[in-house]
C-alpha cells in the first residue's frame, strides 16, 4: 500500500479550477484537507482563477462554512433553529458554552474542541441536534452532550 | 435459512446510534448460531421509532423500535429472528403501524423499504420507468404530462412545475441546465433530505426527465453542507447510475446525454433562494439577483435553467409513469397531488407524512404527531420554515391546501410542521426571527439588512418594557417598510413569523413590561 502524500494547495486548485464556477468546490477541498483556508490559498486561487484576492476573500467570508483559522481537533456545531428551539436548544447553548468555557466561533485552550452555530442539520423530529465532525447525534440531552465530550475527547484526530 | 435484518442508514436513524447496531446483531447472531444478512434501508420516516429494525418474515416485514444497544440480546432471546412480538419494542407488521398505514404515498413509495444504492431494488419497484417513458416522448410531450398533473413547486412558491418547464423549452440555446435545489433551509424540514438518502435514484431519474424534457444535458445539485451523509449516497448513486447506463452519455442506448455532479453549499440559507443559489454554483458571493430576467430565460452562466426543488423532481418518475392524471386525481382545490408533510419540533410522533392536499393541520398534529413530545399542552405551530406564520389554536383546522394557508396569512412552504409546547416565550421567537433575517440576510437591500437588526433591537427594548407603546408601534412600521421594500423573501417575510406573534400572541410581547408596570 502507498502512503498518500497530502495534496498542496496548488495540486487542489490545478486539479479542479478547470469546473465552470470552481470556486466553492476548491474552498471545500481546501477546507476537508487542511480545516481551514490558510491565507496563503487565496493568492493561488485568485491567480489561477483570474480574478482579485479581494474577490476571494468576499467569497469565503460571505459564506459561514469557510473558516480561516485552524479549529480544534473536533468541531461541534449546535443547532440553533426553531425545532431544536421547541425541545430545548437554548439551555443545551448556554450549556454547552459554559462547559466548554467557550463562546461560538472558538476553540477551547487545549484546541480539542471548536463550537459552531448551525441552522438545522435536518434532524427536526429528534433534537436537540448536534454535530460533531460529520456525526449526527440526535435528542442531545445536557447529559447526553456531555458523554459526547468525553467520547471524542479520547478520539485524538478528528473522524 | 437466512433472516433478513434491516437496520435503516438515514441522518436520523445514524442520529440515534442505528450504526453501533450493526456490529451488536451480528455478534449476538453468532451467539445465537444464526444467519443473518443485515440490510441497510432507508427510513420509514417514523422518527420517534429510529432506530426502526425490521425483520422478513413470510407475512411481511415485524417492526421492532426503537432500538437501543442494550435490547439487542432481549430481542433475540425473544424470538425476533422468527418475527415474535414477545418483546416490548415489538410494532407488529411495519405497514400495519398507523402513522405509516394512513399516509398516501407517492413519491415516498419505496423510501425505507429498499437499500437506498440498490438499482435491483429501485426498478423492482417501478424505477425508472418513467425514464423510460420519457426517451420514447417528446419534449413537448414530458413537459404537457407534467402540466397535466397540477405539479406546483414544492420548494416554496408553488410556482407550477409544467409552465416553468415550457419557458425553458421554448429558448433556443446551445447550452440548458436543470438545477435541483436541495439547499432545505427551513428549520423542521428534511423530505429533501430522505429522498437523497433514502431514494436518489428517483431524485436523478426526476432530473434526468427535465434535461430530456427541456433539452438541457447538464444538472447540478445544490446540496446544503449541513447533510454529510445525503453526500456520500447521492453521490455513490450517481457513480452506479452512470454505470448501469441510466445517467451520463447515450442513456440506456438512446443517444441522448444527461450529466449530473453534486456541489456543496457552504452554511448560507440565502443560497436557497434561486437566483442566490445560482450565483454560488457560478463560485460567487450568493447575492440575490433582481427578477426579471427569470432563471428560466437567464440562468445559470447566462444560460436558460430550470431551478426546482428535490420533491419537484421527485415527483417525475411517478408522473410519467403513472400519468399526470394519476397524480392530480389527489389533492383539492389548485393543490394537485400529494405534499410530504414533516412533522417536528416537540410532537410526540415526528417523521414524514406524505398526504393528498386537503388533509388538516389538526389531523395532523394530532392525529398523526399524537400531541406534543413533553406531554405539555400545544401552544404554538411555526409552518413553512423561519419565513412562516406562527398559528395559534384557532387555526389549527386550516386545511393544508396553498390557497387556505395563503387566506389566513400563513404558508405552507416546503411543508415543514413545527410544534412548540406552552412553555415558549413567542417574544423571544419573535427575536430569532429577526435575529435569523440578520444572520442571513445577503445584504443586497437596506430594509432587510438594517431593519432586521433595528427589529432585533426593539423587540428587545418591548420585551424589557422600556417605551413599550411605541416601540410596538415601531416595530409595526418596520415590519411595514421590510414587506414594501426586500427584493426576496427573506426581508420580505420575515414579518409574517413576527406579525404572527403580535397579533395572536401579544401578552408574551408585552409580558414583561406589563409585569414592570405592575410593580411600579
Ligand atoms: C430566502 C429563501 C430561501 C429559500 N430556500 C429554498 C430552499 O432551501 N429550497 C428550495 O427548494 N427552495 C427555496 N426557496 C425557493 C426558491 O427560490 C425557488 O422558488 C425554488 O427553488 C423553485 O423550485 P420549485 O418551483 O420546485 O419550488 C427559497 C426562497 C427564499 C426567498
Ligand atoms: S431581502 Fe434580504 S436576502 Fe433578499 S435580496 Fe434583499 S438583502 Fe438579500
Ligand atoms: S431545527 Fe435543529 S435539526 Fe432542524
Amino acid at each position: 500500500m502507498t502512503i498518500q502524500e497530502p495534496l498542496s494547495i496548488t495540486d487542489i486548485v490545478d486539479g479542479l479550477k478547470h469546473k465552470p464556477g470552481a470556486l466553492l468546490p476548491i474552498l471545500h477541498a481546501i477546507q476537508e484537507q487542511f480545516g481551514f483556508i490558510p491565507e496563503s490559498a487565496v493568492g493561488i486561487i485568485a491567480k489561477s482563477l483570474k480574478q482579485t484576492k479581494a474577490e476571494i476573500d468576499g467569497v469565503i467570508s460571505f459564506y459561514h462554512h469557510f473558516r480561516t483559522s485552524q479549529p480544534g481537533n473536533h468541531t461541534i456545531e449546535l443547532c440553533r433553529a426553531e425545532a431544536c428551539q421547541s425541545l430545548g436548544s437554548r439551555s443545551l447553548e448556554a450549556h454547552a458554552k459554559t462547559k466548554l468555557g467557550i463562546d461560538f466561533h472558538h476553540t477551547t485552550s487545549d484546541r480539542k474542541f471548536s463550537l459552531d452555530a448551525v441552522y438545522c442539520l435536518g434532524n427536526c423530529a429528534n433534537g436537540p441536534s448536534v454535530r460533531i465532525n460529520d456525526d449526527i447525534h440526535g435528542r442531545t440531552t445536557v447529559d447526553k452532550f456531555d458523554r459526547l465530550l468525553e467520547e471524542y475527547s479520547a478520539k485524538s484526530v478528528s473522524a | 435459512m437466512t433472516t433478513r435484518i434491516f437496520i435503516p442508514c438515514d441522518t436520523t436513524a445514524l442520529s440515534m446510534g442505528a450504526d453501533k447496531l450493526v456490529s451488536i446483531f451480528v455478534a449476538e447472531a453468532e451467539k445465537h448460531n444464526s444467519t443473518i444478512e443485515i440490510v441497510r434501508n432507508g427510513s420509514r420516516g417514523m422518527f420517534w421509532l429510529e432506530p426502526l429494525v425490521e425483520i422478513e418474515t413470510s407475512n411481511g416485514r415485524m417492526a421492532y423500535g426503537p432500538v437501543e444497544a442494550q435490547d439487542v440480546a432481549s430481542l433475540f432471546e425473544s424470538g425476533l429472528l422468527t418475527g415474535s412480538q414477545q418483546h416490548p419494542l415489538a410494532l407488529g407488521l411495519t405497514e400495519e403501524i398507523p402513522f405509516f398505514k394512513k399516509q398516501q404515498r407517492l413519491t415516498f413509495a419505496r423510501s425505507g423499504i429498499t437499500d437506498p444504492l440498490s438499482i435491483a431494488d429501485y426498478t423492482s419497484l417501478d424505477g425508472f420507468k418513467g425514464l423510460k417513458n420519457a426517451l420514447k416522448s417528446s419534449g413537448q410531450q414530458i413537459v404537457d404530462e407534467v402540466k397535466d398533473s397540477g405539479l406546483r413547486g414544492r420548494g416554496g412558491a408553488a410556482f407550477p412545475t409544467g409552465i416553468k418547464w415550457q419557458t425553458v423549452l421554448d429558448v433556443a440555446a446551445e447550452q440548458k441546465y436543470i438545477v435541483c435545489n436541495a439547499d432545505e433551509g427551513d428549520s423542521g424540514t428534511f423530505a429533501d433530505r430522505l429522498v437523497m438518502e433514502c431514494d436518489p435514484y428517483m431524485l436523478i431519474e426526476g432530473m434526468t426527465i427535465a434535461g430530456l424534457a427541456v433539452g438541457a444535458t447538464e444538472g447540478y445539485i445544490y446540496l446544503r453542507s449541513e447533510y454529510p451523509v445525503a453526500h456520500r449516497i447521492m453521490n455513490e448513486a450517481i457513480s452506479r447510475a452512470e454505470q448501469a447506463g441510466y445517467l451520463g452519455e447515450n442513456i440506456l442506448g438512446s443517444g441522448r446525454t444527461f450529466n449530473l455532479e453534486v456541489r456543496l453549499g457552504a452554511g448560507a440559507y440565502i443560497c436557497g433562494e434561486e437566483t442566490s443559489l445560482l450565483e454560488s454554483l457560478e463560485g460567487k458571493r450568493g447575492l440575490v439577483r433582481a427578477k426579471p430576467p427569470l432563471p428560466a430565460i437567464v440562468g445559470l452562466f447566462k444560460q436558460p435553467t430550470v431551478v426546482n426543488n428535490v420533491l419537484s423532481f421527485a415527483a417525475i418518475p411517478f408522473i410519467l409513469d403513472k400519468g399526470g392524471k394519476a397524480y392530480a386525481d389527489y389533492g383539492m382545490g389548485r393543490s394537485r397531488g400529494t405534499l410530504p408533510l414533516q412533522l417536528a419540533g416537540n410532537v410526540k410522533q415526528g417523521g414524514l407524512i406524505e398526504m393528498a392536499f386537503g388533509v388538516s393541520l389538526r389531523e395532523i398534529m394530532e392525529e398523526f404527531g399524537q400531541g406534543t413530545y413533553s406531554g405539555r399542552k400545544l401552544r404554538a405551530v411555526q409552518v413553512g420554515g423561519p419565513l412562516g406564520a406562527y398559528l395559534p389554536e384557532s387555526q389549527w383546522d386550516t386545511l393544508v391546501d396553498y390557497e387556505e394557508f395563503a387566506a389566513v396569512g400563513a404558508v405552507l412552504g416546503h411543508g415543514g410542521i413545527v410544534m412548540f409546547d406552552e412553555t415558549v416565550d413567542m417574544g423571544e421567537q419573535a427575536r430569532f426571527s429577526m435575529e435569523f433575517c440578520a444572520v442571513e440576510s445577503c445584504g443586497k437591500c437596506t430594509p432587510c439588512r438594517i431593519g432586521s437588526v433595528r427589529g432585533v433591537e426593539v423587540i428587545d427594548k418591548i420585551r424589557a418594557g422600556d417605551d413599550a407603546e411605541k416601540n410596538l408601534e415601531l416595530l409595526g412600521d418596520l415590519c411595514e417598510t421590510m414587506l414594501d421594500g426586500s427584493l426576496c423573501a427573506m426581508g420580505g417575510m420575515t414579518p409574517y413569523p413576527v406579525g404572527s406573534v403580535m397579533k395572536y400572541f401579544p401578552e408574551d410581547l408585552r409580558a414583561k413590561s406589563i409585569s414592570k408596570e405592575v410593580q411600579l
